[in-house]
C-alpha cells in the first residue's frame, strides 16, 4: 500500500492555517494537523510563515536542531534540503523552521513561490503556519494556498477577524486573481471550545459561528489541557497521549484527505466531571 | 476530592520542568548571539568549501551542516561527500 503511494506523483497540496487574530491556535493547529497526515502516511511539509517569532520549531521538539531556515533558502545562503529538518518521530514529516532574526520584509513572493513550488515536487501536504494580523506575512502564508483552515474560537474579536481573512483569501490569493481555476477551499477550525462556557450560555455555539461565517466547518478541536502539556515537552499534540484534542484533530486530518467524518464535539472530563456530578458549579 | 483518597492532580510525569529547560537551553544560546549559531552557519559554510576546493573538486550540494543544541556544548557536524576519484592526492 505504501509502495503504490509512493510511486504515485506528489499530491503537492498547499494548505494554509490562518485566522487573522492572534493566539487563536494556529501554530498547534499547523503542528497537530501536518502530524497528522504524516501519520497517515502523506509526506508533509510544515513552513513557519511567522519571520522573527519562530515558535513552530517548539511545539513541534526541533528547536535545538535548527541550522538553516526559510529565509536562508529565499536569500540563496542555503538548499531548501539544508533546512529542512527531518522529525524523529515520523519520518514522513519535515519541518521548514523561520527567522527568529529577520523581518516579514525578508520574504518575497518570488522567493516563498521558489520555495513552495520546489516542495510541491516532493510533498503530498505543505503546510503553512500563518502569522496574526492580515498584514504582509499573512498574505504571503495564504497567497499560494489550494486550501486554508480558518482557525476560529467562538468568541466575537476572532470571529470578526476570520471573516475579513475569508474576504482576503477571496479576493488577494493567487487562486482568487486567475479568473479560471477554483476559488481557495476555506474552512473554519473552531478551537478552544468549551462546551460548559456554551451550556451556560457564555460561549457562541458552533451555529452561531458558522452562520456568521457562512462557509463550511473542518472541525472543533475542544478547550484541553493536552494542548499545553504537549506544547511544553515540544510534541504535537496528536502524537501525544491521546485527549479529546488529539481525537478532534484526528477527525479534522481525515476530513482533509476527503473521508466523511462525523462531527461530534468532545469534551475535556476533567476535572469538571465530578465537580458536576456533585452539582457545584465552578 | 480528598473524598475519593486520591487528587485529581496529573499522576504523570510533570512537563512544566521539561517546558522550563527547553527554554532555558534556547534563550541561552539565542541570547548569546542573535538566533544562535545559526547566522554565520551559510558564511562558514563558503568559507569551508572555499578551502575544500583548493584540494579537490566538491559540488555545492555535497556539503551538509547539522547542529544539534545542548546543556554544555552543541555539536556542529560538517559532512562533507567527496568524490571517489577527485580525493586523490599526490602520495609522495
Ligand atoms: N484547544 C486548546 N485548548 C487549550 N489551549 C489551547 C488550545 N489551542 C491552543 N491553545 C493555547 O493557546 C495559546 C495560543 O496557541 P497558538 O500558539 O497555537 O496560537 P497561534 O494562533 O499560533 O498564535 P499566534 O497568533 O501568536 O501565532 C497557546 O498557549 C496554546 O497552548
Ligand atoms: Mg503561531
Amino acid at each position: 500500500m505504501t509502495t503504490q503511494m509512493k510511486e504515485k506523483p506528489p499530491l503537492g497540496q498547499i494548505i494554509v492555517i490562518t485566522s487573522g487574530k492572534g493566539g487563536v491556535g494556529k501554530t498547534t493547529s499547523a503542528a497537530a494537523i501536518s502530524a497528522g497526515l504524516a501519520k497517515l502516511g502523506h509526506k508533509t511539509v510544515v513552513i513557519d510563515f511567522d519571520v522573527g517569532l519562530r515558535n513552530l520549531d517548539m511545539i513541534m521538539g526541533c528547536e535545538r536542531r535548527v541550522v538553516y531556515d526559510f529565509i536562508n533558502v529565499i536569500q540563496g545562503d542555503a538548499r531548501l534540503k539544508q533546512a529542512l529538518i527531518k522529525d524523529k518521530r515520523l519520518d514522513t514529516l519535515f519541518i521548514l523552521p523561520t527567522s527568529q532574526t529577520r523581518d516579514k520584509d525578508a520574504l518575497t513572493k518570488d522567493g516563498v513561490e521558489a520555495v513552495l513550488n520546489e516542495l510541491k515536487e516532493e510533498f503530498d501536504y505543505i503546510i503553512c503556519d500563518s502569522p496574526a494580523g492580515i498584514e504582509r506575512g499573512a498574505q504571503l502564508a495564504m497567497y499560494f494556498a489550494d486550501e486554508a483552515v480558518v482557525v476560529t474560537n467562538p468568541e466575537v474579536s476572532s470571529v470578526r477577524d476570520s471573516d475579513r481573512v475569508l474576504g482576503l483569501l477571496a479576493s488577494k490569493t493567487k487562486r482568487a486573481e486567475s479568473p479560471e481555476g477554483e476559488p481557495v477551499k476555506a474552512r473554519v477550525l473552531l478551537t478552544r471550545h468549551d462546551q460548559t462556557r456554551i451550556d451556560k450560555g457564555e460561549m457562541m455555539t458552533v451555529d452561531d459561528v458558522l452562520e456568521i461565517l457562512a462557509v463550511p466547518l473542518i472541525g472543533i478541536i475542544p478547550e484541553s489541557q493536552a494542548v499545553l502539556r504537549a506544547s511544553n515537552v515540544g510534541t504535537p499534540v496528536i502524537l501525544d497521549e491521546p485527549s479529546t484534542a488529539s481525537m478532534a484533530y484526528e477527525d479534522t486530518v481525515a476530513r482533509l484527505t476527503g473521508e466523511e467524518v462525523e462531527m461530534r464535539i468532545g469534551e475535556e472530563r476533567r476535572p469538571g466531571l465530578f465537580q458536576r456530578l456533585f452539582g457545584r458549579t465552578s | 476530592m480528598s473524598l475519593f483518597g486520591f487528587s485529581l492532580k496529573p499522576r504523570r510525569a510533570k512537563t512544566a520542568q521539561t517546558a522550563k529547560d527547553r527554554l532555558q537551553l534556547l534563550l541561552a544560546h539565542e541570547r548569546a548571539g542573535g538566533s544562535g549559531a545559526a547566522d554565520f552557519l551559510p558564511q562558514l559554510q563558503n568559507d569551508i568549501l572555499e578551502v575544500i576546493r583548493k584540494y579537490v573538486t566538491v559540488a555545492d550540494e555535497d556539503v551538509e551542516i547539522r547542529l544539534q543544541r545542548d546543556n554544555a556544548v552543541s555539536s556542529l557536524e560538517i559532512n562533507i561527500e567527496m568524490p571517489a576519484d577527485s580525493g586523490k592526492k599526490p602520495r609522495s
